[in-house]
């Protein structure tokens, strides 16, 4: 039975005078797959970033499995191993190499044993293909197998949400498909996934369902047929005809 | 002229004479050197760790450790430490007393350069292993540190280079080091030549570590 995991109500942040987020309402259930799209300064990253508390909130509520992620002496250790978090420019640790940027947090932070972690790391690693690349540094890999690394780093610790921020917004062209493929077949291990993007084409095809951003609000959300084909508001509209114009 | 630039500088009878006592004190300039390089890095890297911890006033009180280290020549802060510490109830020997100034002295340079780093690193690094619940010190100790100290890895030999041969401080409160027993043994004998010797192995001892400094830089990068 699905459930909402993920529930935002009313999230407001602020950078000094300039409110980035103004009451923000979203709910996701556990399995689904959910596309935030909007124009470049709509608040999607402050969004994201908010639910794992790498920005601070200045009002609203974020629940992640009925536990308020914005309290204000919440053991935040405690709470990012449950929310992954794949960055935009991967974010690797480029002095590690690919099996111990995964292991570093089962090891530190899970307290797994040295066997133990590898053998998850591999099971991460196996699952976003990249079995055989256990002992390259990132330095050596694509930009696409990098940051296929960067989310087995966030998928090894079991979280019960996966947050994606832009995952292919820095990768060459022929290289988007490979990520956007894998984060598919996540989709297939019942991994519960926001993910901000500007892949029309993937939240069209891929996503349970899309939400719209704008000016700091949620503008519209939907099935992506709906969005995508059938919107009903007008700034809605207008992003997705300038996207689908495009292609 | 009898007296050569040679019979002056490169007398080996006198060379021959006084060679065991250099070679001897060869001891104490590589031992002080090896625990100055020890307690520096680890003092530096304590102190830049407490400077990026979030504290105002303790990053302040850094800066000024660091800054006040750094700019009154070394030779005063060890005869101050020397001939003060029996003042405050504590006998530093000799050997002591040059450890415990140089390795004060090191680590503000060590500070400072393991602070640049770690300010140099990109925040996403940060945020990437906070993200995956790793605490802020851990964060410091497995992501950051081993970053920030291989990127300043070329200055920090620098740093350890100048500071360690300063050892031959120790000799004006009486250390036998290279320096103090080869200037003992030229009074001594009235003759120059086992400066040379000292000179010569200042040059086999920090030759190296130059060398190595230079090859550190080179080599120990990563592409990202």
């Amino acid at each position: 039975m699905a459930y909402p995991i993920l529930e935002i109500v009313g999230l407001q942040k602020r950078y000094g005078d300039n409110t980035i987020l103004k009451g923000v309402d979203l709910s996701v259930m556990s399995g689904e797959l959910v596309c935030i799209i909007g124009p470049s300064g709509s608040g999607k990253s402050s969004l994201l970033r908010c639910c794992n508390r790498l920005e601070s909130v200045q009002g609203g509520q974020i629940l992640l499995d009925g536990e308020e992620v914005t309290r204000f002496d919440i053991d935040l250790n405690k709470l990012r191993q449950k929310i992954g978090m794949v960055f935009q420019s991967f974010n690797l640790y480029p002095h590690l190499r690919v099996l111990e940027n995964v292991t570093l947090a089962l090891r530190h932070v899970k307290k797994l044993s040295r066997k133990d972690a590898n053998a998850k790391a591999v099971d991460a690693l196996t699952k976003v293909g990249l079995a055989d690349k256990l002992a390259a540094r990132p330095g050596e890999l694509s930009g696409g197998q990098q940051q296929r690394v960067g989310i087995a780093r966030a998928i090894a610790l079991d979280p019960k949400v996966l947050l994606l921020d832009e995952p292919t917004s820095a990768l060459d062209p022929e290289l988007v498909g490979s990520v956007l493929s894998v984060m598919k077949s996540l989709k297939g291990f019942g991994i519960t996934m926001l993910v901000v993007t500007h892949e029309m084409g993937f939240a069209h095809e891929a996503a349970d369902r899309v939400v719209f951003m704008d000016g700091g609000v949620v503008v519209e959300e939907g099935p992506p047929q709906q969005i995508f084909n059938a919107p009903q508001q007008a700034r809605t509209r207008e992003f997705v005809g300038r996207y689908t114009k495009g292609h | 002229m009898s007296a050569s630039i040679v019979d002056v500088f490169l007398n080996w009878e006198v060379i021959s004479r006084y060679l065991p006592d250099i070679l001897g004190s060869l001891v104490y300039t590589i031992g002080l050197a090896v625990l100055i390089v020890a307690g520096g890095l680890a003092l530096g890297t304590v102190l830049a760790v407490a400077r990026s911890a979030g504290s105002r006033p303790l990053a302040a009180l850094i800066v000024v450790y660091v800054d006040v280290m750094r700019t009154v020549p070394p030779m005063v802060y060890l005869i101050i430490v020397f001939f003060c510490a029996p003042y405050l109830g504590l006998t530093l020997s000799p050997f002591e007393s040059t450890w415990l100034t140089l390795t004060l002295i090191l680590a503000a340079f060590i500070e400072e350069c393991v602070w640049v780093g770690i300010r140099t690193l990109p925040a996403g690094q940060v945020e990437a292993a906070r993200s995956t619940g790793l605490s802020w010190l851990r964060t410091m100790r497995h992501v950051v540190l081993p970053q920030a100290i291989r990127m300043m890895l070329g200055p920090i030999t620098g740093k350890i280079a100048a500071i360690t041969k300063e050892t031959a401080l120790g000799s004006v409160i009486g250390l036998t080091e290279i320096l103090g027993t080869a200037e003992s043994a030229s009074s001594n004998s009235g003759n120059p030549s086992t400066l040379t010797v000292a000179v010569v192995l200042y040059l086999m001892i920090f030759v190296p570590v130059v060398v190595g400094s230079r090859y550190l830089e080179k080599n120990w990068n990563w592409k990202t």
